[in-house]
């Protein structure tokens, strides 16, 4: 087996620390919702909380801090750039300001909208 | 013939092909579920009106799915280091629990879509629930796949453990990548559709 016993023991000391930042962060993300800081800041926060967890579930269960492959790293770097490309379509389309910005006509939430 | 570099380290990519083709597949996943996020941001900003995601969904039973996917992914990470230290018993248990858990979180969220459906609340009721739908099927699907393939290395696949144990070790690695990718993608469609 590649890597010795004591490393992996380090490794599983690691897991049940991010186990630990998982859960709290969990009721962070859902006490965080309840506070009324407005509907943009609210969308900031809760996925400035979420990329934590994304982050620690990449770097320490996906093993991603240890890994020194620059193929895996080069991959996973332009992942990342295209994965900000696709975001970024839907805002270019809104700051696009040639004509007026039109509603899409079929964004409509009717069903619930006496919520 | 033998398939080369399924343990050993390429020496040109610095990883075993297991890992690297994993992740290839992962790269993509990142895409598909990518394209989808950017749908959501879409459909989102070009709304009228766009209704509280806690106001239609049960937020306790998203905050208990997240608790029992995250468990999951601890619980396989303990698989493969259990794996990792010649514990086959241990990684039995593991493995078992991580398929426990994905079919807790497939019981909840089959018990969510049929309340859904019971108050007509289909894909086509709102543009909400139109990517609500989309995003979680797609999701749940993952995890359908995931406890197929954890499944079998649980079960019949585990016989590999006593002939090629590094070998075995590599493709519990690598279905754990997968798992712990699943989990993320949760992590964020949690806040997106429940909270905000």
């Amino acid at each position: 087996m590649s890597g010795s016993h004591d490393d992996t023991q380090h490794h599983i000391s690691a897991y049940r620390k991010v186990a630990g930042a998982l859960a709290v962060l969990t009721v962070v993300t859902v006490l965080a919702s309840y506070i009324e800081v407005g509907v943009a800041l609210g969308i900031v926060l809760a996925l400035i909380i979420a990329t934590t967890k994304g982050s620690l579930v990449a770097s320490v269960f996906m093993h991603l801090k240890d890994e020194k492959s620059l193929w895996l790293t080069g991959t996973l770097i332009l992942t990342v750039v295209f994965w900000f490309v696709l975001m970024l379509i839907p805002i270019m389309g809104r700051m696009d300001n040639v004509g007026t910005y039109k509603p899409l006509p079929n964004a409509n939430a009717v069903a619930h909208e006496a919520h | 013939m033998e398939i080369p570099y399924t343990v050993a380290e390429r020496p040109d990519t610095g990883v075993n092909n297991v890992k690297l083709g994993i992740w290839l597949f992962l790269a993509s996943e990142v895409m598909l579920f990518g394209g989808l996020f950017s749908t959501y941001v879409i459909l989102r900003l070009g709304g009228t009106d766009w209704p509280l995601g806690s106001d239609i969904l049960s937020v306790p039973i998203g905050t208990f799915n997240t608790a029992v996917l995250i468990g999951s992914s601890v619980t396989m990470v303990m698989a493969h280091a259990s794996l990792k230290m010649n514990q086959f018993d241990q990684f039995k248990k593991y493995m078992g629990l991580t398929v426990l858990l994905a079919l807790v979180f497939l019981t909840v969220k089959s018990y969510e879509y049929f309340d859904k459906i019971s108050h007509g609340d289909l894909p086509s009721a709102s543009t909400f629930l139109a990517i609500y739908w989309t995003m979680t099927a797609l999701h749940g699907l993952h995890i359908i796949g995931g406890v197929v393939v954890n499944g079998y290395f649980w079960g019949p696949g585990s016989k590999m453990f006593h002939s090629r144990p590094e070998m075995f070790a590599n493709r519990v690695e690598a279905a754990g990548l997968y798992w712990h990718f699943v989990d993320l993608v949760w992590i964020f469609l949690f806040p997106v559709l429940y909270l905000l």
